[in-house]
């Protein structure tokens, strides 16, 4: 397979040892490369280290509530565990595994050689690691990390935070940076690089929810930058953005600040719909049930997210209309994702179903995301949010759609495409030990959750009501047991990157279709130097 | 499939081997963020660090990873790697880039309009906020330009006539004279080209100069700071993120000046050119928003 690339490349590239064929070797492959199997691999990675020390906080925060009262740390402490377990998970584990999916994939699915801007790729990775670093140490700094919450609102964040917040800020710029680069180098790789036949109503499903969530980061990243922007000129340069005194505003923060989050939540979630949407019909064998309908709903979803962020801001004192207004068009938001959840469901309708790990994970999704999405339309409902803002019952929401949403359909994806990545299949034993164990313990972990919010238990407190002792042993012993199933996906994990297995088939599932199922196995260094045929 | 002969015309895209650069701009980013980050607390809380240098540091490691990336870049394009679709890559990225940068500005205008429709006229006691007003900013007036704050901070307004006026008439014209050596370029005229690239320069270097002014006389006469409540707040954040987007675009041009000297670019292919002329076009069109948001209304 002599590359065309190759070729062309020789002369203006003599001054670089390597050459196209296989990867380099040593440390220098990471550090310089260019390859989007390379540099989805890193992303991949790197989003497990962080979903490993993020889950540490969360140890920590059940450690503390395991029992009523003050026992294992300090309240300042167990608030910057909160926040940091957020933003961790947010910008650290999920974000960067969903692009490390993309980077993989999208390539392989459409028929490019790499992705676009190669080189911009390995920026936008690298700078990821940097920005977590700069986080975390600011745990260390004089006055501790940032104790405000994952959405720093002010004037928590302005008026009574420590220095680090400064960290904090520059922090999330390069988080942003990383997020809108990488977003660039999707959508430009979807516009332009397709193999010729490779039509729009032709792409897979991940590939048309990525370009829709890559147009939202773009659109929305730039607006957190805003304001972590104005905390900043707030709290060091004395500005007044979101201070009355000088005829600001606290409440115009939640605004800017759900402006972005509520279409980030969807960041989060639409390339998992795409996720599923890939895996449902390889072990129902079946074709995907309305195709089209999935990509308009994928898109109305998108455009909804950019006019309901203020459900999250009912109990602010919103006029009247304003209050209505958001009502409505959140639950307008559940008709698409109804329209997902029918087809996934219609798609498996009759079909010749088989449970292999990701199956499993992916019928999991559809169930735990659909609770989650329950319990979001509870919480729309603005005068029975009013009862709910800001306790567990939120928590429990929340984290049905991430964790057992977003974070399920990323395991559900690994366990899909690692054959492909790797040339062999996975421990099974351990895959389904992990499958059951975290299946279990997460709704150990989170379904009470449901029970405690009602009752009135407020989030982010390290203390609470004796009445909430049984609830909270439970919810705390779910956590440790899911944290420690994870450890089983890391010992299998470990064992694939070792090439233990048997080899697997190019099309490794039988009812597996699309083009990085008609590569080898594993998927050689560079693919599709010469696009392929699309049928 | 890969092995295939491609049956239809395509073109070769081309995938560049490793590269140090990214990495080198991925330390300089680290360098900026914790330098700025230590910067603004030694600076703003008295303390003695090394924050400043850390961030001198990563500005020069960022410059050095600029010129290394742009120049193997520029010798790529130079030695015929590039083909019409790798352009259509830089173009749809350039654009995209451009969108992200307007809705960073979004959000500072989304802060103006809230304080200037919300904000201030709830504080005056607006909608149904009479007892905000009564208990917790007697006395407060609402306005605009928010010269007297509830807190008591007073200030004056900036006006839009003299200095802003007449740098909206260079930025516009500094549009059309781009718009002017970029027709020159394409018809293969190198005088007007270059003639009209240069004038650009000066322009965009005359705005600059004035806006320095503009400050000064904020400062010094007006009264009117950065510390000005929210006027002056979304004044300086919205001039001052322009102003640094006018400096940038400015060196963009002068670098391109210097490589239309030397001839980079042909009638046909001139995607820097092209790039650096959208995100002038794109400065200037913020700068109509602001001098009717900002200095007029
Ligand atoms: C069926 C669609 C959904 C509806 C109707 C919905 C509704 C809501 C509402 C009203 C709140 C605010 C609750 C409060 O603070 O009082 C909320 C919070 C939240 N939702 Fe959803 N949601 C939906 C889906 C999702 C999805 C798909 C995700 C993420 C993947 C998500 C992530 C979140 C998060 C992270 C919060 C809490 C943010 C915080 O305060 O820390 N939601 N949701
Ligand atoms: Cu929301």
């Amino acid at each position: 397979m002599s590359t065309a690339t190759e070729h062309v490349g020789h002369d203006a590239e003599h001054a670089h040892g390597e050459h196209h064929h296989g990867a380099p070797a040593g440390i220098k492959r990471w550090l310089f490369t260019t390859n989007h199997k390379d540099i989805g691999t890193l992303y991949l990675w790197f989003a497990f280290i962080m979903f490993l020390v993020g889950g540490a906080m969360a140890m920590v925060i059940r450690a503390e509530l395991f029992q009523p009262g003050l026992q294992i740390v300090e309240p300042n402490f167990f608030n910057q565990m909160t926040t940091v377990h957020g933003l961790i998970m947010v910008f650290g584990a999920v974000m960067p595994a969903f692009t490390g999916l993309a980077n993989w994939l999208i390539p392989m699915m459409i028929g490019a050689p790499d992705m676009a801007l190669p080189r911009m790729n390995n920026w936008s990775f690298w700078i990821l690691p940097f920005a977590f670093l700069i986080l975390l140490s600011s745990l260390f700094v004089e006055g501790g990390g940032p104790a405000f919450g994952w959405t720093f609102y002010a004037p928590l964040s302005t008026t009574y935070s420590g220095d680090s917040t400064a960290l904090f800020v520059f922090s999330v710029h390069i988080m942003g940076i990383s997020s809108i680069m990488g977003a660039i180098n999707v959508i430009v790789t979807i516009f332009n690089m397709r193999a010729p036949g490779m039509t729009w109503m032709k792409m897979p499903l991940f590939v048309w929810t990525w370009l829709i969530t890559a147009f939202l980061l773009i659109a929305v990243m730039p607006v957190l930058a805003g304001a972590v922007t104005m905390v900043l000129t707030d709290k060091f340069f004395g500005t007044h953005f979101f201070d009355a005194a000088g005829g600001g505003d606290p409440v115009m923060f939640q605004h800017i600040f759900w402006f972005f989050g509520h279409p980030e939540v969807y960041i989060m979630i639409l390339p998992a719909f795409g996720i599923i949407s890939q895996i449902i019909p390889t072990f129902a064998r079946k074709r995907l049930f309305g195709y089209a309908s999935m990509v308009y709903a994928t898109a109305s979803i998108a455009l909804l997210s950019f006019i309901v962020w203020a459900h999250h801001m009912f109990t602010t004192g919103m006029p009247l209309a304003a209050e209505m207004f958001f009502m409505f068009a959140t639950m307008l938001i559940s008709v698409p994702t109804g329209v997902k959840v029918f087809n996934w469901v219609a798609t498996m309708w009759r079909g010749s179903m088989t449970f292999e790990v990701p199956m499993l994970f992916a019928l999991a999704f559809i169930v735990l995301f659909t609770i989650g999405g329950l319990s979001g339309l509870m919480l729309a409902i603005t005068p029975v949010d009013f009862q709910y803002h800001d306790t567990y019952f939120v928590v429990a929401h929340f984290h049905y759609v991430l964790v057992t949403g977003a974070v399920f359909s990323i395991m559900a994806a690994v366990y899909y495409w690692l054959p492909k990545w790797t040339g062999r299949m996975f421990d099974i034993t351990l895959a389904k030990w992990h499958f059951w164990c975290s299946l279990i313990s997460v709704n150990v972990l989170f379904f009470p959750m449901h029970f405690v919010g009602l009752a009135g238990m407020p989030r982010r407190i390290p203390d609470y009501a004796l009445q909430f002792a049984d609830f909270n042993k439970w919810i705390s012993i779910g956590g440790f047991a899911f944290g420690l199933s994870q450890l089983i996906f890391l010992a299998l994990l470990i064992k694939a990157c070792r090439h233990q297995g048997e080899k697997v088939s190019d099309q490794v599932w039988e009812g597996a279709e699309g083009l990085e199922w008609e590569i080898p196995s594993p998927a050689p260094y560079h693919t599709f130097d010469t696009p392929p045929v699309i049928k | 499939m890969a092995q295939q002969e491609a049956p239809v015309a395509y073109e070769k895209y081309y995938v560049p081997d490793q590269s140090p650069w990214p990495i080198v701009g991925a330390v300089a980013l680290f360098l900026i963020a914790v330098g700025a980050g230590n910067f603004t607390i030694e600076m703003t809380k008295g303390k003695e660090g090394f924050g400043g240098y850390t961030l001198a540091a990563g500005l020069f490691l960022l410059m050095v990873m600029l010129v290394g990336w742009f120049k193997n870049q520029i010798d790529e394009s130079m030695s015929g790697l590039y083909s019409a679709q790798l352009g259509r890559s830089y173009r749809q990225g350039m654009l995209w880039f451009i969108f992200s940068e307007v809705m960073f500005f979004a959000a500072f205008f989304g802060a103006l309009f809230y304080a200037r429709m919300i904000a201030i006229p709830w504080l005056g006691g607006a909608s149904n906020n009479a007892m905000t007003n009564e208990v917790l900013w007697p006395g407060f007036e609402a306005m605009w330009p928010l010269v007297s704050t509830p807190g008591g901070i007073q200030t004056q307004a900036m006006g839009w006539m003299g200095l802003p006026a007449i740098n909206t008439v260079i930025l516009l014209i500094s549009s059309v004279t781009l718009h002017y050596a970029h027709v020159g370029l394409e018809q293969a005229k190198r005088k007007q080209l270059t003639v009209m690239l240069g004038v650009t320069i000066l322009l965009g270097c005359i705005f600059l100069g004035l806006q320095v002014q503009e400050y000064v006389h904020a400062y010094r006469d007006l009264g009117l700071t950065l510390q000005s409540g929210i006027y002056g707040n979304t004044f300086f954040l919205l001039t001052g993120f322009h102003g640094l987007h006018v400096t940038l675009g400015t060196i963009i041009l002068i670098v391109l000046f210097f490589r239309v000297l030397k001839g980079h670019f042909t009638p046909k292919e001139h995607f820097a050119f092209q790039a650096g002329s959208w995100y002038w076009h794109f400065v200037d069109v913020v700068w109509v928003m602001l001098f009717f948001f900002v200095y007029i209304l």
